[in-house]
């Protein structure tokens, strides 16, 4: 640790003041009882009561909720089998092109995503709303599912299937109670990913949807679009509150599966 | 049986919700505006049969792309958002080299610590990020009542809705993307080394620059990428950071398509920013695999 300088901790601590800052000003004002949004005029927490009461945002959480529940939950599915064959499946007619899907949405710019699923959704006559933001959602985030499955696929010992194999499970059994059980990890931080994505996306939301369906990102953009408001401050608090425990609580869950997995390791290599 | 489902299902699935749509943008890029549902011409007539077909590739043609050069609007709002994009990421990485060399050299049992602060405002809504600048950086803000404060001026600076803030917003959210793969870079370092060039001569800054600037070069190309590919196509900072004066094409597109409602030439304005693109994603690939073969 010779080489912990000065410089090193100012770079730490600014960096890391200019990250959080930003953050820590705007969960403060969420709390100004001022209307105007730069001028500290006391603590009040109206703004969460005007929010609970605000219909139209309440709205938009209830859908974005819904969205981001089932897009992740099938992309969870779909990038998981995608993984399996990406990294199982050895070679088959078209495989190139499958790889190159399964990795263009990844650098593809959310614009152009959007426009093209508008496109076709208009093309074959479907009505926007829900199940289109769905659709769209499931389609990129299913991408990002699959590199984070298919990398903890490729540490995976298959002799451990195989065993399970040959002591009589159905391929699907041996799957499920012994594949599915250590990629999990993979496959819940998936899920999440999948999820948050969801809940944060607004240009592929705003060109796939109708007018039966608006989320809290569209909401939020076209409310911010007018400039600073303290509603919207107290929104993104509750929001950044939502994450932060959500990813204390995954990151403990994902460390007390680690600690349990190395254990059982440790168990199965002890000699009888 | 089982292997042929495995690959049909997330196959088909991409095949009609992400290839078959680039299809139709690259169809309507070659269409004409019209006044009708959907507002373009010419439609696909099967019912006509064949003759309908051949009508229809008839009509087709590279009007908007010959458009797209004669208004300078679009070649400007492209060579912006390069421009955009490649000062952000370098302004990027002088950020984020510090934050990951500082990360890379603090305690081990610091270093789990270091990089969840690093990736938590990664899950934090982006949208909001970009937004707590909004309070931050305008007339009234508080980085104008600091500065103000501090007597360092005079009278209150325009920072929102200019190119300053766009970059500003760049590089605040996009920051996780650069420290990331520089810290795994640096991490894997061997300390030896620097000892090794210090004791044939180098000084500190010049052993920083010979052993450890090269040997984090993957890590730093990536970053860039990582930054710049997305930066182009860009579209909520621009929209609330940005100014009149910022033309960044995702913007262009954006205001093409809902507010100009011109299907064709926003499709043709899609179809060139993804060629723009191939070059860099392409050298990003080259980087990630040359990188994997060295490891493996």
């Amino acid at each position: 640790m010779k080489r912990f300088t000065w410089f090193n901790a100012t770079a730490l601590t600014l960096g890391f003041a200019f990250l959080y800052v930003p953050m820590i000003i705007l969960i403060v004002y969420s709390f100004n009882s001022s209307k105007l949004v730069t001028v500290w005029a006391g603590f009040s927490t109206r703004w969460y009561g005007e929010l609970l009461q605000n219909e139209e945002f309440l709205d938009a959480a209830w859908v974005t909720l819904k969205v981001a529940v089932m897009s992740s939950t099938i992309a969870t599915v779909l990038g998981t089998m995608a993984a399996l064959v990406l990294v199982r499946a050895g070679r088959f007619a078209g495989r190139t092109l499958f790889s190159g899907m399964i990795y263009a949405p990844l650098v593809m710019p959310e614009v152009i995503t959007g426009l093209s699923l508008l496109l076709l959704f208009i093309g074959i006559g479907l009505e926007r709303g829900v199940l289109t933001i769905v659709l769209a959602h499931t389609t990129f985030s299913m991408c990002y599912v699959s590199v984070v499955v298919s990398s903890r696929l490729v540490t995976f010992d298959r002799s451990l299937e195989e065993a399970a194999l040959d002591l009589g499970c159905s391929p699907f059994e041996a799957f499920r109670l012994v594949t599915l059980p250590i990629i999990a990890p993979a496959v819940i931080s998936g899920w999440l990913l999948a999820f948050t994505l969801s809940l944060d996306d607004l240009v592929i939301a705003s060109f796939t949807t109708g007018p039966s369906a608006t989320t809290l990102p569209i909401k939020i953009f076209s409310a911010v679009r007018l400039g600073v408001s303290p509603e919207i401050n107290a929104l993104s608090t509750l929001m950044i509150a939502v994450v932060t425990v959500g990813v204390i609580i995954a990151s403990l869950v994902t460390k007390q599966a680690a600690i349990r997995q190395a254990r059982d390791e440790r168990m199965a290599e002890r000699p009888a | 049986m089982r292997r042929a489902f495995l690959i049909a299902v997330p196959y088909l699935w991409l095949v009609a919700l992400f290839l078959i749509p680039f299809v139709i943008v690259f169809k309507i890029s070659l269409s004409d505006v019209a006044l009708a549902r959907p507002p373009y011409m010419p439609q696909l007539d099967l019912s006509a049969g064949w003759d309908g077909v051949k009508s229809f590739f008839a009509e087709l043609d590279f009007e908007n792309f010959a458009f797209l050069t004669t208004d300078d609007l679009y070649w400007k709002a492209y060579l912006s958002s390069l421009r955009i994009a490649l000062i952000s990421t370098a302004l990027t990485l002088l950020v984020g080299y510090p934050i990951a060399y500082a990360m890379a050299r603090a305690a081990p049992e610091w270093r789990p610590t270091l990089l969840m602060l690093v990736i938590l405002p990664f899950w934090t809504s982006f949208l909001i990020r970009v937004y707590a600048w909004m309070g931050i950086l305008s007339n009234e803000g508080l980085l104008n009542q600091f500065l103000l404060w501090l007597g360092a001026i005079d009278t209150p600076l325009t920072i929102l809705n200019t190119n300053t803030a766009v970059y500003i917003g760049v590089v605040y959210t996009y920051l996780p993307f650069m420290i990331l793969p520089i810290y795994s870079a640096l991490e894997r370092m061997d300390d030896s080394l620097l000892e090794a060039a210090e004791d044939l001569g180098c000084s500190r800054l010049s052993a920083f620059w010979l052993v450890t600037v090269p040997l984090s070069k993957n890590g730093i190309i990536a970053g860039c990428f990582l930054v710049f590919i997305p930066v182009i196509g860009e579209f909520v900072i621009p929209s609330l950071l940005g100014g009149s004066g910022t033309l960044m094409i995702g913007k262009v597109l954006w205001e093409e398509f809902f507010s100009n409602r011109d299907w064709p030439v926003a499709s043709a304005v899609a179809i060139i920013l993804l060629l723009i693109l191939i070059i860099p994603i392409i050298l990003f690939q080259r980087n990630e695999q040359k990188q994997r073969e060295a490891e493996g």
